[in-house]
């Protein structure tokens, strides 16, 4: 479904702010899996997601996604195949924007925008038992405008967004970190439901252990720009924090910022 | 004395019968003020080319007529000048990178120099006794029902324009370019097309401008963003105060029209009292750094910690 070939990139090349931040990414992914990826600050998770949306391009490597080379491919070209969930609140959603207005843009991922009109009558009646799916409510504020929900219903509804029109590929990138706990917890169980339920191909990054433990069929940690440990089936099922700390200490020579991660 | 002879000598009739005429200039200022809206308000870009692209509307209809092209074919090829003055300012900005004010003063700019190789000076004059002109100064009452049909006809088109697929990923592209991006649409396409019909709207009020007052000058678009954005923000502090929540897009199109209207009748206010001439520039600037300051200074004194302190105080009081 997703194959990385000794993906790199630096950022800056050539200023005293040169940074590595992949350097030689193999990774690929059957269809349905659902990997959870972890690593420590700047370890390159959120860069190894950019690199797959097409941010910006790759120094080295290549991409492809269900087959199809991509790694030529503008970021809104690669949408198409991505669905993707950021981890600031504000930046999944347009927030001068109506909840069914955002549901509509996202409901056409990847097609040309027409001169239809944005939105029919059906397409609502399907986003309202979309958003009663959710149990935020949020069904009867269809026209509301996007700017005045809280940060755990914006995540909700850019989860909503980004699986509307079923995505070859989901991308999410902590997109629980800036919630508080009790919210973060329902929006990963929501996520967790709308993975497995149709079934997506998805990549999380989190920095929660328990959670990347609980949840998907595969773990990622990552370090220095490189997957250091890829753990699935049974033996990350058994799988228990300490184990993971151990991991990272004896793969990467440090110990991991415990508090950070432990207590999050 | 003095005072009260100036008061004397100011005659409330001729206020009276300069408001048709004013009407009609205001609702052609309102067309253009769409177009700012466009750019200023739905797209979130800072667009100087109008400038350059009012006057362009200006000359090409004038010289077109002049050369014995039917009004309305040569206000429709002023609109498609517009079109490219937009469309350059959209590459200059997207293609090769540059920001996007300076985007369009640098399109502005050239339009002077074509402005005046299509005039062929600094001015011409077309005569509505020899040639049929779609508004003018000497017929206002006609002029006033076509000024009011177009309006209508243009609010109706970019309210339905707006509400399409093409419309909406506009709108959210000015919203949030990032969000955009995810769900496929290419931004750059969407800022090049809006700013295209924005420039069209701006060029075919200037076409119109200059049927009215029955020529074209070189200068006649000097600080018409400054203008257009005057109507948009007036439009939109009234049409906030009269309608309040139950604003919706169409009425929103129809106050900025309306906004220019308004702007309009005061510039003729003004006159009216016999402000020097000089001082309306000044004046517009400062109408518009108020109406622009309103909505902000609303906003802080709501939230403001000292206002929040007095209104304890007082309910502890
Ligand atoms: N756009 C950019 N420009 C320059 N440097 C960047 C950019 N994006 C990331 N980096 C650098 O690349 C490295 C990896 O960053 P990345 O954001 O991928 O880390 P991360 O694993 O997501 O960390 P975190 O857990 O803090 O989110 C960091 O050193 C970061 O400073
Ligand atoms: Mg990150």
């Amino acid at each position: 479904m997703l194959k990385l070939r000794n993906v790199h990139k630096t950022f800056d090349i050539g200023s005293i702010n040169e940074k590595a931040a992949l350097c030689g990414i193999d990774l690929q992914l059957a269809e349905g899996d659902f990997v959870t990826v972890i690593g420590s600050n700047g370890a390159g998770k959120s860069t190894m997601l950019n690199a797959i949306a097409g941010v910006w391009p790759v120094d080295e490597g290549s991409i492809s996604i269900n087959g199809t080379d991509v790694t030529a491919l503008p970021e809104y070209k690669r949408a198409q195949y991505i669905g993707r969930v950021f981890q600031n609140p504000m930046t999944g959603t347009a927030a001068s924007m109506g909840i069914e207005e955002n549901l509509a843009l996202a409901l056409r991922r990847g097609d040309r925008r027409t001169l239809r009109w944005y939105i029919t009558k059906t397409e609502r009646e399907h986003y309202y038992t979309e958003l009663k799916k959710l149990g935020l409510g949020l069904e009867d504020r269809l026209t509301d405008k996007v700017g005045l929900l809280s940060g755990g219903q914006r995540q909700a509804l850019t989860l909503l967004m980004a699986t509307l029109k079923k995505p070859k590929l989901l991308l999410l990138d902590e997109h629980a970190a800036a919630l508080d706990p009790a919210t973060a917890t329902t929006v990963l169980d929501l996520t967790n439901n709308i993975v497995l339920e149709n079934k997506l191909t998805a990549l999380m990054v989190t920095h929660n252990m328990t959670e990347a433990i609980r949840h998907g069929n595969r773990l990622l940690m990552m370090n220095a720009g490189k997957i250091i440990l890829d753990i699935s089936g049974e033996e990350k099922k058994r799988l228990r924090i300490t184990d993971l700390l151990e991991r990272f200490k004896e793969l990467s020579g440090v110990q991991m910022e415990t508090d950070s991660v432990l207590l999050s | 004395m003095e005072l009260i002879a100036y008061f004397l000598s100011l005659k409330p009739l001729n206020l009276l019968s300069a408001l048709p005429g004013n009407i009609v200039q205001g609702i052609i200022w309102g067309i253009m003020a769409l177009g700012v809206f466009i750019t200023f308000r739905l797209l979130n870009f800072a667009d100087l080319t109008v400038d350059g692209t009012f006057a362009a509307g200006g000359a090409v209809t004038v010289v077109l007529i002049l050369a014995g092209i039917p009004a309305p074919i040569a206000l429709a090829i002023a609109t498609i000048v517009g079109l490219l003055g937009g469309l350059v300012t959209g590459f200059l900005h997207t293609i090769l990178g540059i920001p996007d004010i300076l985007a369009g003063i640098l399109t502005q700019i050239s339009f002077w120099s074509i402005n005046l190789l299509v005039l062929d000076g600094a001015n011409r004059a077309v005569n509505v006794d020899k040639y049929h002109l779609i508004v003018s100064l000497r017929n206002i009452s006609s002029s006033i029902v076509t000024m009011l049909v177009f309006a209508a006809v243009l609010v109706s088109i970019l309210y339905w324009y707006f509400g399409t697929e093409q419309g909406s990923a506009i709108r959210a592209t000015g919203n949030n370019p990032q969000m955009v991006k995810a769900q496929g649409i290419n931004i750059d396409f969407m800022k090049v097309l809006a700013l295209g019909l924005s420039n069209c709207l701006v060029a075919f009020s200037g076409g119109l401008m200059s049927q009215f007052q029955g020529f074209a000058d070189i200068k006649m678009g000097q600080g018409a963003i400054v203008i257009g954005l005057a109507a948009v923000i007036i439009g939109e502090v009234i049409g906030d105060a009269l309608i309040g929540k139950y604003m919706n897009f169409y009425i929103k199109l129809v106050f900025v029209v309306l906004g220019g209207v308004i702007y309009y009748f005061v510039i003729g206010l003004v006159m009216w009292l016999r402000m020097p001439t000089d001082l309306l520039k000044l004046f517009t600037a400062s109408v518009v750094a108020i109406f622009l300051a309103i909505p902000y200074l609303k906003a802080k004194t709501n939230n403001s910690f000292v206002f929040a302190n007095k209104g304890g105080a007082q309910k502890n009081a």
